[in-house]
């Protein structure tokens, strides 16, 4: 069988280029322009898929986003995609699709018997059916729903694509190139406005491609290839096709996704498969254009059954025909469209018209193409199980609600036309509160609460001549404002027929004691009955009824069937549908793939990557990493076949003994500066700053308002009025915002300045009792001795040639210095230290053994500093003046934070030496004690003291110091561990802080 | 994404700010005797009008300035941004 369906002429396919494809792994031959939908089609295929619930056999219906049913598993570029909609994914050599919803296959399909089953999938099935037992959801329900529902198959595989974001700013975005948004977009951009015109489509001209209009003596085709090629030239316009606006944000932040890659036969390496952007235009314009609502009617699902136009447009874009018989079923002179292009094309229509006898232009034309009319006629059921084969269609009576005769006539396929409804979903969510418009029974934009103007069909302005006099005169209008020219258009003349009125008619009654399904949502399989059923439980509002039916929640949003719902509910409900109102619409308007959601923000591109100056001779060295923030430390450098513990333990060793040097940059860096800096720091830490000399540092700690220790630090006064503060490499940011807020909103009167100096400075901590030792070797000018550079002394020094900040703090609690240089050096003075430092035994030390060295130490960190902690809490008392105010002070008076038994810090050692407590245990007094076991605190940081060789851990613990002595268990259930410990001092190593002052 | 005028330097997308919580809270003057309820009021207690509202802004990925910005919380229309001391 070849593209016997594929008409000889016409259409704007290119029949020289042929194009071999795949479904369900048979081999086709499509033409370059065609969609996978139209090459099917051309090839005679219909059944494409089963439906979601009954897993009836389902065809396509729509040519464009109005297709519920075609959503294909798709291949192009070994990358494999489920939910593709195939009326909108173009045919490209070697792609390959298959059906979803289908198991085995598509022709036999085993779920097919929930079809004769549907009694037991009425509405609510999924809360009626699945709810007990509540063990029987992950072992049986869910399985046998995903199996049964199947939704396509996500790729396991890493999506090898590329996809971009990009940043867009504009006058006016134009949301559709038919003739609304081409006469705007024209408009605006002859007034010297930036435009950008998206359409979502290939091709430009929207229904121009199909309708038979003419403008200003050209065809509705060839006008819009003009504007286009005008638009182009026009420096201050983007033209932009194959571009779906799909999300309308606030302050008129508009989001569309471009298919860039996957139409194009050859791609380099850096095309991408999609662009995101994120478009921030002044005015948007929506000519998002209408869809074509379905007339309900038995077996309506029967692959066979089209949109009307829909029909059309296959037989005008592609050259292929739906049906060799069709019936054209319609309460519009739309289907009379249809009908004539059938006609044309050398196809015999019968013409059902719901409306009684009447005239207009275009039902005159299709008399005098001699097309077989019937008014007053309805299709009442489709036969056929994979193909529509023949139907039956009644005369219907006066108020039409029965049939007075009915019969049964062969067909290959039924086109349906019930009327049209305004794509409304963009205006929706700009949070335009939409309005009932009777006249076309659908709903249109009412007041814009952004700045947006809906234009043509999709403000239910059906005639070409208003939609071009009204697109002109906005895009005019809205531009004139913005760049203040005022170039007049012509609107120009137009030749179109007349439509007269639509009918009502939306849904075929049931013949007495017939009980057809009657589809109101193809995709999510919710037919008339459903609704009824939903109703007669009690449901009203419609948000519940679509919730609890699944009525217009699949990916199309509900274009086809939301309006047919509303009038059912109404219908049932004896209201009108303005009275029932509708669903909100939200974004997206059609599905995105997360991969151009995402963008280029994966893998190492998730976030910036930071690298100290040192990061390479680290990397030389061996260094196994750990992400602090974004910055990347050396958790420890491994030597042969060390472990983490091994090399950690060696390393924090080599510090106690010898001399160790650690990569200190990333901490935070403050540098502040101003007369009154003093007097803030005053205010920022807990401890008093007005009386620090020049050329001293202090550790402080500061507060949140609610008295929680916010973060620690040294702060050093380099000269009178110039102070360099250090904060922890997490915290750097906060505190900077923190300070930058008081100085700001809180005490604008303090002459201070604050700005972040991390980057700037390359920082190492040399640490040990040799440390002094290699100082002096590496500023051999500078008196390094206790006396002259005390514990908490600053000095500045030269590092061969090299300026050169010299704090004596230590995190280590050893006798330590930390050394800064400007950021461009810091290789240069890690080198140094390495090189001289050879002769005390130097060795680089990594967070891990960091830890070790703080921990027992009883140094507090994050882990003790977790958001829940006071200053009395851990062991900081000492630092909180009782004199002077400061940020949170007021809240240490609180009552819950003087509790004598309050949780305070503690050290642990277990009793068998050898146990490494894990981190998060909870401390018990019983270990058996029945559940749940009374928790009197838990273990923050575990380490294994070098110095003392065994485990030891700091926990915050109920009474604190009280609990010294005492025996506890850390039971962790995570790690299945119950340790016995002895609660001890927190500092476990040199009580007395002798060594940091030797 | 909101599009918010930076009273330094000028309309910026939302990504750029933190938002900085009530801009009508006003902290106690240091060293001022507070009973502890008007305290915990201006810790914790926040309103959370449904309307226009007076809120701080960060210009973190700016000029780092705080400044305040008269916002409606339904439709997040933004009616004016200001200086502190405006
Ligand atoms: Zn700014």
């Amino acid at each position: 069988m070849s593209q016997n369906f594929r008409l000889n002429t016409g259409g704007l396919i290119n029949r020289d280029k042929p194009i071999e494809f795949k479904f369900n792994g048979k081999k086709y031959i499509g033409y370059e322009g065609d969609t996978l939908a139209s090459a099917l089609l051309a090839n005679g295929i219909h059944l494409i898929g089963r439906s979601f619930k009954y897993h009836r056999p389902r065809g396509f219906f729509g040519a464009g986003v109005d297709e519920p049913n075609a959503k294909m598993q798709v291949e192009i570029n070994g990358c494999s995609e489920p939910n593709i909609n195939a009326t909108e994914i173009e045919l490209v050599n070697g792609l390959s699709a298959s059906s979803q919803n289908c198991w085995p296959s598509v022709n036999f399909d085993i779920g097919a018997i929930n079809n004769f089953l549907n009694r037991f999938f009425p509405a609510g099935f999924y809360y009626k059916t699945f709810m007990w037992p509540k063990s029987f959801w992950y072992r049986v329900y869910e399985p046998f729903i995903r199996k049964a529902a199947g939704l396509g198959i996500a790729s396991l595989e890493k999506d090898k694509e590329r996809y971009e974001h990009k940043y867009e700013y504009c006058d006016l975005l134009v949301t559709g190139s038919g003739p609304a948004g081409l006469a705007s977009a024209y408009a605006a951009a002859k007034n010297g406005a930036k435009v950008i015109l998206a359409e979502d489509k290939p091709r430009y001209g929207g229904t121009l491609l199909t309708d038979d209009v003419t403008i200003d003596n050209l065809s509705g085709k060839d006008w819009s290839e003009k504007i286009i090629s005008e638009l182009k030239e026009m420096p201050n316009v983007i033209v932009k096709n194959r571009s779906q606006v799909f999300g309308y944000y606030d302050h008129n932040m508009m989001v569309m996704f471009e298919r860039t890659g996957d139409h194009l036969e050859k791609k380099t390496k850096y095309t991408p498969r999609q662009r995101l952007w994120y478009i921030r235009a002044k005015e948007v314009l929506l000519s998002t254009g209408s869809i074509e609502r379905p007339i309900v009617f038995g077996n309506n699902d029967t692959p066979g059954v089209f949109l009307s136009a829909a029909a059309k447009e296959y037989m005008k874009v592609y050259g292929v025909l739906i049906g060799k018989k069709p019936i054209i079923f319609t309460n519009n002179d739309s289907g009379y469209e249809t009908a004539i292009e059938f006609k044309k094309n050398g196809v015999n229509p019968i013409v059902l018209d719901t409306r009684e006898d009447q005239n207009s232009e275009l039902i005159n034309e299709a008399k005098d193409l001699d097309i077989k009319i019937k008014f007053s006629y309805a299709v009442i059921v489709a036969h056929g199980y994979k193909k529509v084969k023949s139907a039956t269609i009644g005369k219907l009576n006066k108020d039409k609600i029965d049939f007075e005769n009915t019969e049964q006539i062969n067909c290959d396929s039924i086109c349906v036309s019930g009327f049209w409804t305004p794509t409304v979903h963009l205006a929706s969510q700009s949070g335009n509160k939409l309005k009932f418009n009777d006249s076309i029974d659908a709903f249109v934009p009412d007041k814009s609460k952004q700045n947006e103007h809906s234009l043509g069909a999709a403000n239910g302005t059906f005639t070409l001549q208003d939609t071009l006099k009204n697109s002109i005169n906005t895009g005019s209008e809205v531009s004139k404002n913005i760049t203040k020219k005022d170039e007049k258009i012509q609107i120009p003349n137009t030749n179109e027929r007349k439509y007269s009125a639509h009918d009502k008619f939306w849904c075929s009654p049931l013949p007495k004691g017939k009980n057809y399904k009657r589809f109101v949502d193809f995709q999510n399989d919710v037919a008339v009955s459903d609704i009824e059923v939903a109703l007669r439980e009690g449901y009203r509002s419609i948000e519940h009824v679509k919730r609890y039916t699944t009525l217009g929640m699949a990916t199309d949003q509900g274009r086809t069937s939301n309006l047919n719902g509303l009038q059912l509910v109404a219908n049932v409900e004896k209201k009108i549908v303005p009275q029932v109102g509708h669903t909100t619409f939200r974004p997206p308007f059609t599905p995105v793939t997360i991969g151009t959601i995402v963008g280029r923000e994966i893998g190492k591109e998730y976030m910036p990557t930071r690298k100290t100056p040192m990061h390479h001779w680290h990397e030389k060295n061996n260094a196994v990493w750990v992400d602090a923030g974004a910055w990347k430390r050396p958790r420890y450098y491994k030597r042969g076949n060390e472990n983490l513990f091994e090399a950690s333990k060696r390393e924090a060793k080599n510090v106690r003994d010898h001399v160790g040097v650690c990569d200190v940059t990333t901490l935070g860096k403050i540098d502040i500066k101003g007369p009154d800096a003093a007097e803030f720091l005053n205010r920022v830490y807990t401890n008093a700053w007005l009386k620090l000399p020049v050329g001293k540092a202090r550790y402080g700690v500061m507060l949140r308002e609610d008295g929680i220790v916010m973060d620690d630090g040294t702060t050093t006064r380099i000269s009178e009025n110039h102070y360099h503060m250090t904060t922890t490499t997490a915290q750097a940011a906060n505190v900077l915002s923190h300070l930058e807020y008081y100085l700001q909103i809180v005490w604008p009167e303090l002459n201070v300045n604050v700005v972040s100096t991390t980057e700037q400075w390359a920082g190492a901590a040399i640490a040990g009792p040799k440390s002094r030792d290699l100082l002096a070797k590496l500023f051999p000018k500078i008196d390094v001795s206790n006396e002259a550079l005390p514990f908490m002394g600053y000095v500045e020094g030269d590092l061969f040639g090299v300026k050169a900040r010299i704090f004596r703090i230590s995190f280590s609690g050893e006798l330590a210095y930390e050394i800064n240089v400007e950021s461009d050096f810091g290789l240069f003075m890690w080198e140094k230290i390495i090189d001289i430092g050879e002769e005390f035994n130097i060795q680089p030390y990594g967070t891990e053994a960091l830890s070790t060295l703080r921990i027992e130490m009883g140094h507090v960190a994050g882990p003790e500093l977790d958001g829940r902690t006071i200053p009395y809490d851990v062991s900081l008392e000492g630092l909180v003046s009782k004199k002077k105010d400061f940020i949170g002070k007021r809240s240490l008076a609180k009552e819950a934070f003087n509790k004598a038994d309050r949780q305070k810090i503690v050290g642990l050692v277990p009793l068998d030496r050898k146990s490494s407590i894990p981190e998060g245990s909870h401390l018990v007094e019983n270990k058996n004690a029945k559940l749940p076991n009374p928790k009197l605190g838990h273990v923050s940081s575990s380490c294994w003291s070098v110095e003392n060789n065994n485990p030891f851990s700091l926990a915050i613990l109920k009474d604190g110091k009280n609990m010294i002595g005492k025996k506890l268990f850390a039971v962790s259930p995570l790690k299945n561990t119950s340790i016995e410990v002895e609660v001890m001092s927190s500092h476990y190593v040199d009580h007395e802080g002798k060594r940091v002052r030797s | 994404m909101l599009n918010i005028k930076c009273p330094y330097c000028g309309d910026r997308s939302q990504k750029e700010f933190a938002y900085g919580g009530d801009g009508t809270i006003t902290r106690p003057k240091l060293n001022q005797e507070i009973s502890d309820e008007e305290w915990d009021n201006f810790v914790y207690l926040r309103k959370s009008p449904r309307g226009k509202h007076i809120e701080l802004w960060h210009h973190i990925a700016g000029c780092r300035q705080w400044f305040k910005v008269e916002r409606d919380t339904t439709t997040h229309e933004i009616f004016k941004t200001f200086k502190p001391e405006e």
